[in-house]
């Protein structure tokens, strides 16, 4: 099973490379963008039984050590 | 009763009679293990080197310094994976004890990961690796106050890209340092250092391991390493 895994900054977080991006894209042209959060994805391959799952390894290896949960936010996408 | 003091000698007599035992704690990409040695050696402590891979500490340690450096290359979050090494276990486990920990730079880092120390350190706001000297200025730096009076300010270099401290500042951590000029790196209240609730494991991101030799411009690490000795023998306040 493919499971992709989103991480971004929590809300609030510094973000210095969200910002240099977000100034980037305005210098061209791009003024529609107000907000821009860098993060970055992980994908696994896993053998699991069902989605469900693998949904719950994934959020324990995201707790563990993927993400670390005072600065980070996180998303997971299971892929069928 | 803290665990150091069932291990060191009674306070009494003379100080030089009870040199602190150092563990330094050596991971793929620490650089300043060898600079940490020499500064605490220099100070009068017994240093041993210890692999990251080893499953104990050796007999007798009376406080652990965990060195900066880039352990793993900072994949992932720096720290992130260094925390999960066999020889962190057992830091973890003695310093739930008292054992007296310092963590420099990337050993601030890993202290967080790890959870010995709150909050967590992000890339520098303005997106530069920074590597100068500046002024800290002593606030509460638990255990290891020996010598070093609040308000104190020293000159100390910074040599970091990922030194910027996040914190949920409704729960405040207990500050050890704070950058007295402007903030080299964006830190949540200009925070350079913090230490634990019990005021035993010390985190900071300036390097007070390269200010100890006036040929390197600046002894103002030298107190601080010093309290932190202090409070392996067993001396400071809370110790």
């Amino acid at each position: 099973m493919k499971v992709r895994i989103l991480i971004s900054p929590r809300p609030g977080i510094l973000d210095p490379e969200g910002s240099a991006v977000a100034q980037a894209l305005s210098e061209l042209g791009y003024t529609e963008v107000t907000e821009v959060r860098a993060g970055r994805v992980i994908r696994l391959e896993l053998d699991a039984d069902d989605p469900e799952q693998a949904r719950l390894r994934a959020v324990e290896m995201c707790e563990k050590l993927l993400a670390n949960p005072v600065i980070e936010i996180y998303e997971i996408e299971i892929e069928h | 009763m803290s665990s150091v003091a069932q291990i060191v000698t009674p306070k009494q007599g003379a100080e030089a009679d009870v040199r602190p035992r150092v563990g330094i704690v050596v991971f793929p990409g620490s650089n300043d293990d060898r600079d940490m040695a020499s500064a605490l050696a220099g100070l009068g402590a017994e240093v041993e080197m210890v692999w990251h891979r080893d499953r104990t500490l050796p007999e007798g340690l009376t406080g652990v310094a965990i060195p900066g450096g880039f352990s793993y290359g900072d994949y992932l979050r720096a720290g992130a994976m260094a925390r999960f090494s066999p020889v962190m276990r057992q830091v973890e486990a003695r310093a739930a004890t008292g054992l007296p920990v310092l963590g420099v730079c990337n050993g601030f880092q890993i202290l967080c990961e790890s959870g010995l120390l709150p909050g967590a350190l992000v890339p520098n706001r303005d997106r530069r690796f920074v590597c100068r000297d500046v002024w800290v200025r002593v606030e509460d730096p638990g255990r290891f106050d020996a010598g070093l009076s609040p308000g104190r300010e020293l000159e100390i270099p910074i040599k970091h890209a990922r030194g910027a401290y996040m914190i949920d500042l409704k729960r405040p951590a207990r500050v050890a340092l704070r950058y007295a000029g402007p903030n080299p790196n964006g830190s949540n209240d200009a925070i350079a250092g913090v230490v634990s609730e019990a005021g035993n494991v010390l985190g900071l991101m300036p390097h007070p391991e390269h200010a100890v030799d006036p040929l390197l411009g600046s002894t103002d690490g030298a107190p601080l390493l010093r309290a932190f000795l202090a409070g392996c023998r067993g001396d400071g306040t809370e110790a």
